[in-house]
């Protein structure tokens, strides 16, 4: 199993901060902002910017919510492996907020289809953005895009994305290995 | 492990320690989706669910029927009062035909012990047994845990005892085998005519004193005195039954502790339990009932999970 580095500590680091001052540009004080990240691996992402934009640029109240979509997915008793659901918590009401989803890897756009039906059951959002780490170009099943994108990557489909968390795997890293 | 090791849920004797941890585990994401504001998803939506019910029921029939819909599945309601069973038809032949309009999961209560069992080894669908006559009540054994491990944290090292008419309480086999299978101790308590002869060989205590029984544990099931399964008296009358067995404030306040009390439903007020009793913040009966729904849902999204296209 090969693997290739996408980016190492220092350009995750950079691209965290341009995501969080892109949000800032977009959003301002975030008042009518919420971010949501999609279980299980978005939720880091989502973290992470919610703290630089508390730490680095003084925004005082980022709502945060963390939103699985395993019983929304289209693929129930379709793979080989059951599914498995996390924890949602969106302890806020979405009614004519903007929301952020927010995951790590962009892949097929079937989670991110999950997701938009799944907020709803929280109300009426004013608007949904996608803010992505990677972005893997050619590899869409649905036509959805990011609004903000750390990097976009050409991979095929033998290939995957792994993003590694200092908090989880002991390094901020992303990795492209050939399955 | 994130599966179920049976295809049907029949009894708790068939499940393992891990079966319901996962039912509980996905219990848990099904409360929150019932506490939305749209309480629905659309994950069972290519799942058709048949509710057969050969014996009267309001709760579970409600609470199946929520929790099937709840996960988008299809549903259809067979009552046997108003059907073909009454006109000679066997029950391998009722749902053989009701499978033939594609249904790929059946809900069964039914009078006799077995059915399910006996039904599961004969169609070609995932069975959910909702009580079969004295033998077993699978999904509100699980409830019942499941409401424990909700107010007291965990449901392993407790203290159960329940009481009343265990002899013809599905409930009470179904509580034994879930709460012993994730360590709770449990006592029964009743009047001897109404405890199984041999109950004690399943590791339970006995006793029939209501008094040592309710200082002894954490928590108290409380059952109904089923008159409609009874042919013959087995006790003098239902005053005197109440007198030893049934539980009112001032009993509770007597006691060295606070316990939690609980009740499966329908409840006898003034027989097995006062109302002040019912009502109050010792009781969980109403929270039972709520995350009814919930491990009904899990239950049924497990299960389903394990039908092949």
């Amino acid at each position: 199993m090969s693997q290739k580095v996408l980016l190492n500590t220092k350009e995750v680091n950079i691209i965290l901060h341009r995501l969080a001052c892109q949000l800032i540009e977009k959003h301002n004080d975030f008042s009518n902002t919420v971010l949501i990240g999609l279980q299980p691996r978005g939720v880091y992402l989502a973290n992470r910017i919610s703290k630089i934009l508390k730490n680095v640029y003084n925004v005082k109240d980022v709502k945060q919510g963390q939103l699985d979509i395993t019983f929304y997915r289209d693929d129930f008793r379709r793979g080989d492996k059951p599914l498995k659901a996390n924890t949602t918590e969106v302890n806020f009401l979405v009614e004519n907020q903007n929301i952020v989803f927010i995951d790590d890897v962009l892949y097929t756009g079937r989670s991110i289809r999950a997701a938009l039906t799944a907020i709803q059951s929280f109300g009426r959002p004013n608007e949904i953005e996608l803010l992505t780490l990677i972005d893997r170009r050619f590899s869409r099943h649905l036509p959805i895009q990011p609004n903000y994108r750390g990097r976009q990557v050409d991979a095929i489909n033998k290939e995957k994305v792994i993003v590694h968390w200092q908090e989880n795997e002991g390094e901020d890293a992303v990795y492209l290995i050939e399955k | 492990m994130s599966e179920l090791s049976v295809n049907h849920l029949l009894g708790i004797k068939y499940l393992n320690q891990k079966d319901i941890e996962l039912i509980f585990e996905t219990a848990d994401h099904f409360k929150e989706v019932i506490n939305r504001p749209i309480k629905k998803v659309p994950s069972l939506r290519d799942i058709t669910i048949a509710n057969l019910f050969f014996e009267n029921s309001t709760r579970t029939k409600l609470s199946f029927e929520l929790a099937e819909k709840r996960l988008s599945a299809d549903v259809i309601n067979f009552s046997s009062g108003q059907s073909s069973v009454k006109k000679g038809e066997t029950l391998i032949d009722t749902v053989n035909n009701i499978l033939s309009m594609k249904v790929d999961m059946v809900v069964m209560r039914h009078p006799n012990p077995g059915a399910g069992i006996f039904l599961s080894k004969h169609v070609k669908a995932s069975i959910v047994n909702a009580g079969d006559g004295a033998h077993e009540h699978p999904t509100q054994a699980l409830l019942d845990s499941y409401s424990i491990r909700e107010k007291l944290g965990d449901v392993a090292g407790k203290k159960v005892v329940i009481v009343g008419d265990i002899l013809h309480s599905r409930v009470a086999l179904s509580n034994i085998f879930a709460l012993q299978l994730q360590g709770a101790e449990v006592m029964v308590c009743g009047p001897k005519t109404l405890l199984p002869k041999y109950i004690s060989e399943l590791g339970v205590k006995v006793e029939t004193n209501l008094r040592k029984a309710l200082n002894w544990c954490d928590v108290a099931n409380m059952l109904r005195v089923q008159n409609e399964r009874m042919d013959i008296s087995y006790f003098p009358s239902t005053r005197e039954y109440t007198q030893q067995f049934g539980v009112n404030k001032a009993l509770l306040n007597s006691l060295n502790k606070e316990i939690t009390i609980m009740h499966p439903g329908p409840i006898n007020r003034g027989v097995e339990i006062t109302s002040d009793v019912a009502d109050s913040n010792q009781s969980i009966i109403l929270n039972q009932v709520e995350n009814g729904v919930a491990i009904r849902m899990a239950v049924i999204y497990l299960l389903a999970s394990k039908i092949k296209q």
